[in-house]
């Protein structure tokens, strides 16, 4: 993990989505969907991103992608020539980094245009980036189509004659068409059924070697990301609550959020008997998050200093391994070893 | 047992394509369905035919009578269909068949002319100004709130009176109060359609907003706006005629459509026995409905075909 190289450096951000109320659209306050988050985006990983519905998660895909507006922070992405904001790039310079970022759905059904063949709803991009030649462009789309498992004459299919799981490489393979550098899956299997998903999961892993891809992958089911992830970070409300290696977060969760995550993952095994660690009540709305540590409301363990004061993300060096994470209580464990 | 495994015909139809597309023969064909599924829409052609028909009738009207349709002769008033006059003349001896022929022209261009410039101003707003959103969106829709809101045979009376009957000012009148539904209709559609994902991906591409409305969206909103086309289609045919009942309409000594049908409902003029002159007003509403059923068929058959969903 040391000596990898930085991608993606996101520092500070911020997406509030306004409140708006009224005749004149007065704003009476702030949704916080992303609310001051920094992590690095190491290259070649898969980073997963997990949290409940409504914590954050796809808003900090999108924002990366500036598919919203962010509010505030910088997101620094590593191009060939150098560190670049992706939030103050001109026009043309951003095109350039849609090239390198791109994005998978969640929803199979709504993700392809109805109205268009495969071809045509992937032939778009090829022409903006450069491809003028048709018979380049059902060359190229051919071969993607191979690429995710299906024969290149789908291209000429509409996407209702395809079951989910198809739609969904089909949704890969025009991500993939612009050969990216970092792909962003947002909740990219969780519309899938479990024996389909293992199916795609499988693929995005050997689209990621033949492609040498680095991989966000934002889901709400930790079990995909113990297959996938290198690194994982929880989020809560809008934060991130902790951000280590896959094998530590298992091996050594810290935050109690997480050990009610970890402990909510079925288990096929009936001799296996697992202590649930049950949440109390629902996420707070992040139009007004509660006074001190976000989580303090629903924590099994909350403390008067909880309360009252938010716990920064810091980071704890585990065994040798970096280890994020924002709980006061976390620290004497650390501190024991 | 024995039947279970004979094969019957749909088994071996399927063979021969999964032979075809094994053979990559099925694969290069990259043009869209539409047309033949168009084709195969029987009723559709049939509209069609009807369509062509009826426009090169009218279009080429002196081709197929030797009156003129606003020729009066006084001596032959009210005669029956002959070999002389194909259905008859009128009560002022105008020959009925010039007559639809030559309104025709008039009526197709006003309610064909009408629901398409209706279409192509409010589907143009609602795509783009309904994908942009925000303050124009907002504008446009109050701007549409208010047409929409006056009674619409009222405004065309007012509008009629403040600008003059005449066959161009009636089209122009049609269309800007013929256009509000049609924008709210294709703004509906762009709004449901525009947080689907696959925008998102266009967008995340850095695809133009304006290439994903009129070129990735449109398509999609093809079928409602057809079908739509066609109802205003006949539906201003009507209104034209209906105007010309108040005097409002083309002006009366120009044959249309309306007007050849409106001189039987005349109040003054139902001094005679309307169903015994059944030349007068019968070819002519017969006329008008195979017409205004065409383009139904038509709108029908563009629908279904424009649609990827149905198979074909």
């Amino acid at each position: 993990m040391e000596n990898k190289e930085v991608l993606l450096r996101v520092r500070n951000v911020k997406t509030y989505f306004p409140i708006r109320k009224g005749v004149i659209k007065r704003t009476v306050g702030y949704v916080r969907a992303v609310d001051d988050i920094s992590l690095d985006v190491y290259r070649g990983e898969t980073l997963g991103l997990v949290g409940e519905s409504g914590c954050g998660k796809t808003t900090l895909g999108k924002s990366i992608l500036q598919l919203v507006p962010v509010t505030d922070g910088s997101m620094e992405y590593r191009f060939q020539d150098g560190w670049k904001d992706l939030r103050k790039l001109s026009r043309k310079e951003m095109d350039n980094a849609r090239q390198k970022i791109q994005i998978v759905f969640q929803d199979p059904y709504s993700s392809l245009n109805p109205a268009f063949t495969i071809y045509g709803s992937l032939e778009d991009p090829l022409i903006k980036f450069g491809m003028k030649n048709r018979q380049e462009r059902i060359e190229r789309i051919a071969r993607l189509l191979e690429d995710v498992n299906l024969p290149r004459e789908y291209m000429t299919r509409y996407p209702n004659e395809f079951s989910g799981g198809q739609r969904q490489r089909i949704g890969i393979a025009r991500a993939l068409s612009v050969d990216p550098e970092l792909i962003i899956c947002d909740e990219a299997v969780s519309a899938l059924d479990v024996s389909i998903q293992a199916q795609v999961l499988k693929l995005l892993n050997k689209l990621k070697d033949e492609h040498g891809l680095t991989y966000i992958f934002i889901t709400h089911d930790l079990s995909v990301v113990e297959y996938l992830a290198d690194r994982i970070a929880v989020m809560y409300l809008g934060r991130i609550v902790e951000l280590t290696t896959s094998d530590e977060l298992f091996g050594n969760t810290l935050h109690p959020y997480t050990q009610a995550l970890i402990s909510a993952i079925p288990v096929a095994d009936v001799r296996k008997k697992k202590k649930r660690v049950p949440l109390q009540g629902d996420v707070p709305s992040p139009a007004k998050p509660p006074e001190g540590c976000t989580f303090h409301p629903r924590c099994p363990r909350c403390t008067e200093r909880c309360r009252k004061e938010r716990p920064e993300l810091r980071e704890y060096t585990v065994n040798g391994i970096s280890h994020f994470v924002a709980c006061h209580l976390a620290v004497a464990p650390v501190a024991d070893g | 047992m024995k039947n279970n495994i004979r094969q019957t015909a749909l088994d071996r139809k399927m063979d021969r394509i999964r032979a075809l597309e094994e053979s990559g023969r099925l694969s290069t064909r990259l043009t869209s369905r539409t047309a033949r599924k168009l084709l195969s829409n029987k009723l559709a052609v049939l509209g069609a035919a009807l369509f062509l028909v009826i426009c090169i009738l009218c279009f080429a009207a002196p081709l197929f009578t030797r009156w003129q349709p606003g020729a009066i002769s006084l001596r032959e008033r009210m005669v029956q269909p002959s070999g002389e006059h194909l259905f008859g003349t009128d009560q002022m001896g105008r020959d009925v068949w010039a007559r639809i022929l030559y309104g025709g022209r008039i009526s197709i261009v006003v309610g064909l002319g009408s629901a398409l410039g209706a279409a192509v101003i409010g589907v143009t707003l609602g795509m783009f100004v309904g994908y942009k959103g925000g303050w124009a969106d907002r504008l446009v829709l109050k701007i549409s709130d208010v047409f929409l809101s006056f009674p619409q045979m009222v405004l065309i009376i007012i509008m009629v009176a403040l600008v003059g009957q005449s066959l161009r000012n009636m089209i122009l009148i049609f269309i800007l109060t013929g256009w509000p539904s049609m924008y709210r209709m294709a703004r509906s559609k762009v709004l449901s359609l525009k947080e689907a994902e696959f925008v998102q991906a266009l967008t995340a591409f850095g695809i133009s907003p304006m290439k994903i409305a009129f070129k990735h969206l449109l398509p999609n909103t093809v079928g409602p706006i057809v079908v739509n086309i066609t109802l205003s289609t006949a539906m201003f045919i009507l209104q034209e005629a209906s105007l010309s009942v108040l005097g409002y309409g083309v002006p009366q000594e120009i044959a249309t459509w309306g007007n050849i049908i409106n001189v039987i409902t005349n109040a003054g003029s139902i001094r005679y026995d309307w169903l015994g002159y059944w030349w007068m007003w019968l070819p002519c509403a017969a006329v008008l409905v195979l017409f205004v059923l065409a383009i139904n068929f038509i709108g029908d058959g563009l629908r279904d075909a424009s649609d990827p969903t149905q198979i074909g």
